[in-house]
């Protein structure tokens, strides 16, 4: 069953066509990647998921409702959680704070003047959180503030926030990026243990074919705003198509 | 106790302590001394301590959670006064009526100036509260002058309906009371040259202040609490965490602009009188000052900061050249005239150059506040494995640059 449906999306800005009939369907607990050369419009396609653009034609459906035209709180209350491509966080907040935010958000909605209980006696949601940090391994470090944490620390407290909202899909931007051989294999298998344990469906977006072949359930290729290639990483790998665009597209 | 942690709840019965015995501490000069100048405690000063009191600790729950530095705060409290004063024409004298019409009709008015405002944030957002508030003194000032008493304002007459109070048969004074005990009435003390002033007034405002300090800290501790702290922190991240950050923010705001408006009305309940110049844009920067001063996003500084400043406006402003000759008579002439040639220049009307002095010392020095130095101080002397400090500093919000990297 597809999670994810995406249909004939098309997006131009001004002069530049920068998605062009992209069709996707993401099925349900796989992780899909979504790798392309730089500009292929992978961005682009996932800022359509969250509510941040909005295609000129085509239509995006998760769980069979639309997301086109819904604010991003509305998509993530719909069950859709992102990570983005520097890990964006709560810096002045401890991480127990950190992960207790979305949590409270996915118990109250979009917007409650919750004023009178105290965070502190909130047992059934700060039990929640600490047991997410404790599943990531960050519940030692849960009295420090987050902005004090290093890159690798602060993108497993950003999945932290993520799982504690128990998403139907994850979208991963680049969760890699930037990091260190050891940081990326220590998120490969974050990425791996957690997810799998919990059977979310994830979409990642990644330059780096390593991590897309060690996650990757299906590969889709973008080059220049159109998908050229989808299948599983075995048939990804031999595709002249793909190597094409990696290695002597007219783009690069 | 009342909910609160062991922290919290000391803090506020410190708090209450300290407010109860106001016309002590206050006061700690005997009467006819030379130092009794620097006496802070007579009627009119403490109830602007704790009136300035809880417009901060309103402004904070905008400032110090969201981090939108609303600059037009004092338009909030003008709006809160002229609603308490029209109460007390037309209704009773009564302080309760006033009181509560005020809170709502600031409230109301901010929900209209924070839903256009909160449209843009940082320096563009500011500017627009700014327009509004200079925009509600324009037109206090001059063409809704029938409503407002234009330049003199508006203070209850004798010839007021006051149709509540007629009903009742009530006689036909125009001083604000509660049930009958009167906002001015004060007992005086005196024990071996020292006199203490207890006013009615004051403690009817000191006790609004103490229920505004605990909504503030429950609501500094809650949930909700909590979401605007992170607001402040990365309002992307929390569109992308399911929360609607709009309503936040404005629910904040509307909140923030109910305290100006309590502030306001309860102004009115003391002194019975309300002019324009309470909206001008210079009452909207005293608040930020206040903030500031005393510590951006922590429970007490801002009532701190507010006392500060409310003290310095009214002691230090009053310090004129003739007194400072006396006091530096003993020294030699020359020495002397140099001496109170350059404090005279910071004092009387040139207190400000002594606020603003204070301020940049601050804000260098202790970007916390005043009680952001005091939370690092205490630190410093316990360095040693004190947990409970640094968890009172991370929930108090102190700017990043006083975090400890540990």
């Amino acid at each position: 069953m597809a999670v994810l449906q995406v249909l004939n999306v098309s997006k131009r800005f001004g002069g530049l066509q920068a998605l062009n009939d992209v069709n996707l369907s993401v099925e349900q607990g796989h992780v899909h990647a979504i790798i392309g050369p730089n500009g292929a419009g992978k961005s682009t396609l996932l800022n359509c998921f969250v509510g941040k653009l909005v295609p000129d034609t085509g239509s995006v459906m998760f769980d069979g409702k639309s997301l086109l035209g819904i604010k991003p709180h509305e998509i993530n209350q719909l069950g859709v959680s992102r990570v983005f491509q520097t890990p964006e966080i709560f810096d002045d907040l401890t991480l127990l704070e950190n992960v207790l935010i979305p949590s409270f958000a996915k118990r109250d909605g979009g917007f409650k003047v919750n004023w009178w209980p105290r965070v502190d006696r909130e047992r059934v949601v700060r039990d929640h959180a600490e047991s997410v940090l404790q599943e990531i391994g960050l519940y030692e470090k849960r009295d420090e503030v987050a902005g004090s944490l290093s890159r690798g620390d602060k993108r497993r407290l950003e999945m932290a926030m993520c799982l504690s909202q128990d998403p139907k899909l994850l979208l991963l931007d680049e969760p890699t990026a930037g990091m260190s051989r050891a940081d990326t294999n220590a998120t490969i298998d974050l990425l791996k243990g957690v997810g799998e344990a919990r059977g979310i469906t994830k979409i990642v977006i990644e330059h780096d074919m390593h991590v897309v072949f060690s996650l990757a359930d299906k590969i889709s290729v973008l080059a220049q705003g159109t998908v050229i290639a989808e299948n599983t990483p075995e048939l990804i790998k031999g595709d002249p198509r793909v190597q094409e665009a990696y290695l002597g597209g007219p783009q690069e | 106790m009342f909910g609160l942690n062991r922290g919290d709840t000391l803090l506020l019965l410190l708090v209450a302590i300290l407010t109860a015995l106001a016309p002590f501490l206050l006061n700690p000069f005997p009467e006819g001394s030379s130092l009794a100048q620097f006496n802070g405690g007579y009627p009119d000063l403490m109830q602007r301590f704790v009136i300035f009191g809880i417009f901060a600790i309103g402004f904070n729950i905008l400032f110090g959670l969201t981090g939108y530095l609303s600059f037009g705060h004092a338009a909030f409290l003008g709006v809160g006064s002229y609603a308490a004063i029209w109460m007390m024409k037309l209704l009773t004298m009564n302080v309760i009526p006033a009181i509560i019409l005020s809170v709502i009709v600031a409230g109301l008015f901010s929900l209209l100036v924070g839903y256009i405002s909160l449209r843009r944030s940082g320096i563009y957002f500011s500017i627009l509260t700014l327009a509004f508030a200079q925009m509600s003194y324009a037109l206090a000032y001059s063409v809704l002058t029938p409503i407002t008493g234009g330049e003199t304002g508006l203070q209850p007459k004798l010839s007021d309906p006051r149709v509540l109070d007629t009903m009742l048969g009530a006689d036909g004074t125009s001083r604000a009371n509660l049930f009958g005990l009167e906002m001015g009435q004060s007992w005086q003390m005196d024990w071996n040259g020292w006199v203490f002033t207890f006013n009615t007034g004051y403690y009817v405002a000191a006790f609004v202040m103490l229920i505004a300090f605990y909504l503030s800290i429950r609501i500094f501790r809650s949930p909700f609490g909590l979401m605007l702290r992170a607001v402040k922190t990365n309002q992307n991240r929390l569109n992308y965490t399911g929360v609607n950050t709009k309503p936040y923010t404005l629910a904040a705001f509307v909140i923030s602009g109910m305290y100006a408006g309590l502030a306001g009305g309860l102004l009115v309940a003391m002194d019975t009188q309300v002019g324009p110049e309470r909206m001008f844009w210079t009452a909207s920067g005293e608040v930020v000052l206040m903030t500031i001063l005393g510590g951006v996003g922590t429970l007490i500084g801002p009532v701190l900061g507010a006392g500060l400043i409310k003290y310095m406006e009214n002691i230090l402003s009053k310090i004129n050249e003739g007194l400072l000759e006396k006091w530096f008579a003993f020294m030699p002439e020359t020495a002397g005239d140099i001496v109170v040639t350059v404090l005279a220049l910071f004092t009387g009307k040139g207190w400000h150059l002594t606020l603003g002095l204070i301020f940049m010392l601050v804000v260098i020095f202790l970007p916390g506040g005043l009680v952001g130095g005091l939370i690092q101080g205490g630190r410093r002397m316990f360095r040693t494995g004190d947990r409970s400090a640094d968890r009172k500093v991370k929930s108090n919000q102190t700017p990043p640059t006083s975090t400890p990297v540990e």
